[in-house]
């Protein structure tokens, strides 16, 4: 039969990488990964798995077995808000919500993450303004973010800016610590040295 | 015993009205607190997801910076703030739990001259204001009943998830018992614990969005005068975006969301610029009954 197309959509054993269950393991917080049972509490309490594809529980079978492209790629550890239900809810008492961080500092690392997600975005003008200032300033950081992600998204959040200025409950103004900003940039670079003396991956 | 506030960076700003009120209620309950100098960012839950351990150096230098007041004694330190809360319990937790990041966050504590070992206690207001002024106090401080006043007590997740020390996990009711003493009447509702939908309100709308307007037509549906919240992540959320999420989901849902510590403060009877009612987007009016 000319001209049909055979796809393979599944993966061959060879195929996955068996350091990647390994590595996201020995990560703190993740260290339970391999006790889960699959019930799918977690998916089932999460307030966004709707959403999610694939939902938590896949999200750690497919860690375990080393679907490490599938799950690096995936939006469900951008969705996670950080609400911990699952971690609380889980009966085997895997901190899912320290695996799905864990999972997104590696995505960030390798360059992975969706293009269409802005979280990433916001999260490096968050910790870029941290460093500077001491402090975070929620517009300027917002706004760095819809800049660099959706600039047209800028005219429909006039209205709310505006009314927030109004309302003094946002300065144009950089919020400073008070004290010794060279301290916080001298820790914050201490750690840097030190995870870049730790393998990557491994954050040991 | 000494009590340190560590207001976080959202007091100063777009959560001005949970500092005002907070500082205004303590002062009424003659529980002053002092703002710790120089503090920094706590780091949120954005830094965890970028680099965990700059995360905890940076909430760990809060809590050195606060252990120096208690003079070898156990310091307080009060984070109104759900997620500062959550960051800086979780960083005290995770410095004792795992070895390596125990270790790392001393070392970078010491390269900078600091250092911390773990005197201080982490409380959150509404904990402070339950158990360290006790509702008797508060009772006995109310001037002005919040009778017919009906109240959605809304605690959002990082408040009692993971850690809560002092409320339970499934069911708080911290706020419920407290907004009761000040003569409000609280409804009991599933979704008090359920997530507003935290970033994903800016980031990706659709799903952050739908969180919070499903919060408040629960609400709504109870018939409550008010949403009272204990973030400020929540509170913005919940009101600010009422517009948006009322064109979205083409239903009206106008309702007052402010602090716990707001409502509290009608009925102690202070006046509203000082709680800062005058930066809620939607009106909070004091029932008929009050005025």
């Amino acid at each position: 039969m000319a001209g049909l197309e055979i796809q393979r959509k599944v993966k061959y054993q060879e195929e996955l990488d068996l350091e990647f269950p390994r590595q996201v393991a020995a990560m703190p917080g993740a260290a339970d990964l391999n006790r889960c049972i699959q019930c799918g509490t977690c998916s089932a309490t999460c307030p966004v798995s709707v959403y999610m594809d694939p939902t938590p529980r896949r999200l750690v079978a497919m860690t375990r077995a080393g679907f490490k492209e599938e799950v690096l790629q995936s939006s469900t550890i951008w969705l996670c808000a950080s609400c911990y239900s699952c971690t609380v809810e889980c009966p085997k008492g895997i901190k899912i919500t320290d695996i799905m961080y864990a999972l997104k500092r590696r995505a960030i690392e390798e360059g992975v993450y969706p293009r269409w997600l802005p979280i990433p975005v916001l999260a490096r003008e968050f910790f870029r303004k941290v460093r500077q200032t001491g402090r975070s300033n929620e517009g300027q950081i917002a706004t760095a973010m819809i800049l660099k992600t959706n600039p047209l998204k800028l005219l429909r959040q006039i209205p709310l800016g505006l009314k927030l200025l109004w309302k003094g409950r946002m300065s144009l103004l950089t919020e400073r610590m008070s004290g010794d900003r060279e301290q916080l940039q001298d820790l914050l670079d201490y750690v840097d040295r030190q995870n870049h003396q730790a393998a990557p991956g491994t954050e040991a | 015993m000494s009590f340190l506030y560590y207001p976080g960076c959202a007091l100063k700003s777009s959560s001005k009205g949970y500092e005002e009120s907070l500082l205004a209620v303590l002062g009424q309950l003659n529980f002053p607190i002092q703002e710790l100098p120089d503090w920094s960012c706590c780091g949120a839950t954005t830094y965890m997801g970028i680099d965990e351990k700059k995360a905890f150096a940076l909430a760990a230098r809060n809590l050195a910076l606060a252990e120096q007041f208690g003079a070898g004694e156990t310091v307080h330190l009060v984070a109104p703030c759900a997620a500062c809360y959550l960051v800086l319990l979780k960083t005290q937790k995770y410095m004792a739990e795992y070895e390596s990041i125990g270790r790392t966050i001393s070392a970078a504590l010491n390269a900078v001259g600091l250092k911390y070992e773990g005197r201080v206690r982490v409380r959150h207001a509404l904990d402070v204001i339950i158990h360290d002024i006790g509702l008797g106090e508060v009772r006995a401080a109310v001037r002005r009943p919040l009778e017919g006043m009906k109240v959605a007590c809304y605690y959002g997740c990082q408040v009692a998830r993971p850690f809560a020390e002092f409320d339970d996990q499934h069911r708080p009711r911290s706020m419920d018992d407290l907004l009761r003493a000040c003569g409000a009447e609280t409804v009991d509702w599933p979704a008090k614990v359920t997530c507003c939908g935290a970033m994903l309100t800016g980031t990706i709308e659709q799903v952050g969005q739908r969180r919070s307007y499903m919060i408040l037509h629960e609400a709504k549906r109870r018939g409550v005068d008010v949403v009272a919240t204990a973030c400020p992540l929540c509170q913005f959320n919940l009101e600010c975006f009422q517009g948006p999420m009322s064109r979205r989901y083409g239903d009206e849902v106008k309702v007052p969301v402010g602090y716990f510590t707001q409502v509290m403060g009608m009925a102690l009877g202070l006046d509203d610029r000082r709680i800062g009612l005058d930066r809620l987007f939607i009106p909070l009016w004091r029932p008929v009954a009050m005025v």
